[in-house]
């Protein structure tokens, strides 16, 4: 774990790159993570998503699974894994700030 | 309705008979059901406790036989018992579906009719497999090439059709998590090299194990041992295939993001939901039927009289027999508190211990709880007989005496001498832990 100034703030990061305090997270910081992560840009559906993600996180403690993020956040799961390739869940979860989903035990 | 708690009543009972009992009422007759209604209804009186348990039907499976019966090493009749059978006396058996808990009224209403109420509901109704749920897996092929050994129809569909393949590619693949038993896929993979091997053909076999997981497993050390196994026993890993699609005529696995992977036998994990029931009962649980609960204490979200024990819950652990029983003793403890109106005791750490076939006559083990990933070293303590997370005669023996422990002590709800519900830490080899 380790703190780095990353656009212009102090964040701390896992070592996958997950931030540990999703307080510190800024739309800014998740257009950077994004890019970091080989998405050019973030589109509104990417928002959506991500929006969806943190929202979620943030009520229950807890991020929904890629099969619960299909039945729930309006964008069907091809689509999910157009918009985040190879691991949707994983990806927005890291785009929106929030630590890594533990639904895969 | 009395409200639960109100010990002045205990015992009680006016002439015309039980009502002033404290009902608890189990939804499943399974690992979990049976183990808490046996429990409950040692501890107490039934002149002041009534213990009812409802199941769909009095087949009760042994689910980690099942790994064994497509490769003939187990059959039906040793796996399944009646659940009816595993209850002590003065236990209430319904043998219905479950239509809906009603959770305003705290009553539970079955297919037959029969409205249960209760003081105590304990929800361990478990995983239902989901196969319709991924495109084309019942389709073209089902139960000809495309095969599941979770159930018990499609462990013995499996078991003909591998001892006819002679040759080919047969991939192994998990749709999604959860599942339960998240080793079995793998081990699956590793007894059918043993398999092959031992019918002399196993040069002709291709073996795939495709994951949506980005290693062999979930945690990262576990991961390099049985990626390592892998490699070892020759079967290909295919990580990151999140399946989106199976084409049983074409013989081909299709991921959400259009890769494919070829087969000509497919051995698949279906998703899984928790029971239909919790969808249809207002506020219990979640999109895919698990019903939320508290990690520690296994008091459900929907209401403070609602338990929820083994695969049913949310919880984020492996969804096994040996949670269940860990959770078992924590419940216990938590349903006596709740009727004494005591604080709940927060003291389930997500303790999961698992055997791991690996072919000819040995096995790994593993043990973890929701923070500690699995790590070698041995069990249950520094100088424990068994070896974590390395191969051993010892481990799969242990995995051949579970059968007998899981009938005779588990499901009857003794606890395992020298098996603390708490994960033992003594053993464990830190060092090694990834960073």
């Amino acid at each position: 774990m380790t703190t780095t100034e990353f656009v212009g703030s102090q964040v701390e990061r896992d070592a996958e790159g997950f931030l540990v305090h999703p307080e510190q997270w800024t739309r800014t910081l998740g257009e950077a993570i994004a890019h970091e992560s080989g998405i050019a840009e973030l589109t509104p559906r990417h928002w959506q998503v991500v929006d969806f993600m943190r929202e979620r996180y943030l009520t229950t403690g807890t991020a929904p699974s890629i099969r619960a993020l299909g039945k729930e956040s309006g964008v069907p799961v091809k689509e999910l894994y157009a918009l985040f390739p190879k691991g949707p869940a994983k990806l927005a979860a890291k785009i929106g700030g929030i630590p890594k989903p533990r639904g895969c035990i | 309705m009395r409200p639960p708690g109100a010990e002045a009543t205990l015992g009680q009972n006016d002439d015309t008979g039980s009502e002033m009992r404290t009902r608890i009422v189990i939804l499943g007759g399974g690992t979990g059901g049976t183990m808490m209604a046996n429990r409950l209804r040692r501890r107490h009186d039934p002149a002041q406790v009534s213990v009812a348990v409802v199941d769909k039907d009095d087949r009760h499976v042994y689910q980690p036989g099942l790994l064994f019966v497509p490769f003939g090493l187990a059959y039906a009749d040793e796996i399944v018992r009646s659940r009816r059978r595993q209850l002590r006396e003065g236990i209430d058996f319904h043998e219905t579906e479950v239509e809906q808990v009603v959770l305003e009224d705290d009553a539970v209403r079955l297919a037959d009719g029969t409205v249960l109420d209760y003081d105590v509901l304990v929800l361990a109704t478990g995983a239902v497999l989901r196969p319709e749920e991924t495109e084309g897996m019942t389709g073209a092929g089902w139960n000809e090439r495309v095969f599941t050994f979770y159930d018990l129809p499609g462990a013995e569909q499996l078991a003909r059709a591998l001892a006819d393949f002679d040759g080919g590619r047969l991939v192994v693949s998990l749709v999604d998590m959860p599942i339960k038993c998240p080793v079995a896929p793998l081990e699956f993979a590793f007894l059918a090299d043993w398999y092959f091997t031992e019918r002399g053909i196993r040069d002709r076999v291709d073996l795939v194990y495709a994951t949506p997981l980005d290693a062999a497993f979930t945690k990262p050390i576990a991961s390099q041992h049985l990626g390592g196994l892998l490699d070892e026993k020759r079967i290909e890993l295919v990580t990151e295939f999140a399946t989106g699609e199976i084409d049983g005529e074409r013989g081909r696995l299709v991921s959400w993001d259009d890769r494919e992977v070829a087969f000509d036998l497919l051995v698949t994990v279906p998703v899984h939901e928790g029971a239909a029931y919790v969808t249809r009962s207002e506020g219990l649980g979640d999109v895919l039927g698990f019903v939320p609960t508290d990690p520690a204490t296994l008091q459900s979200e929907a209401k403070s009289n609602v338990f929820v024990l083994g695969d049913a819950a949310n919880v984020p652990v492996s969804k096994a027999g040996s949670v269940t029983h860990f959770e078992g003793e924590v419940l216990t403890e938590n349903i006596d508190r709740f009727l004494a109106d005591e604080e709940l005791s927060a003291v389930y750490d997500g303790h999961a211990n698992c055997f791991i076939e690996t072919g000819f006559g040995k096995a790994l083990l593993i043990d973890f709880d929701y923070e500690t990933e699995p790590l070698p070293g041995r069990f249950p303590n520094a100088f424990g007989p068994l070896p974590l997370l390395r191969e051993s005669r010892l481990n799969h023996l242990g995995k051949l005496t579970f059968q007998w422990l899981y009938w005779h002590a588990l499901l009857p709800g003794r606890s395992i001498p020298g098996i603390p519900h708490a994960m033992p830490t003594s053993g464990k080899e830190r060092q090694q832990e990834a960073v």
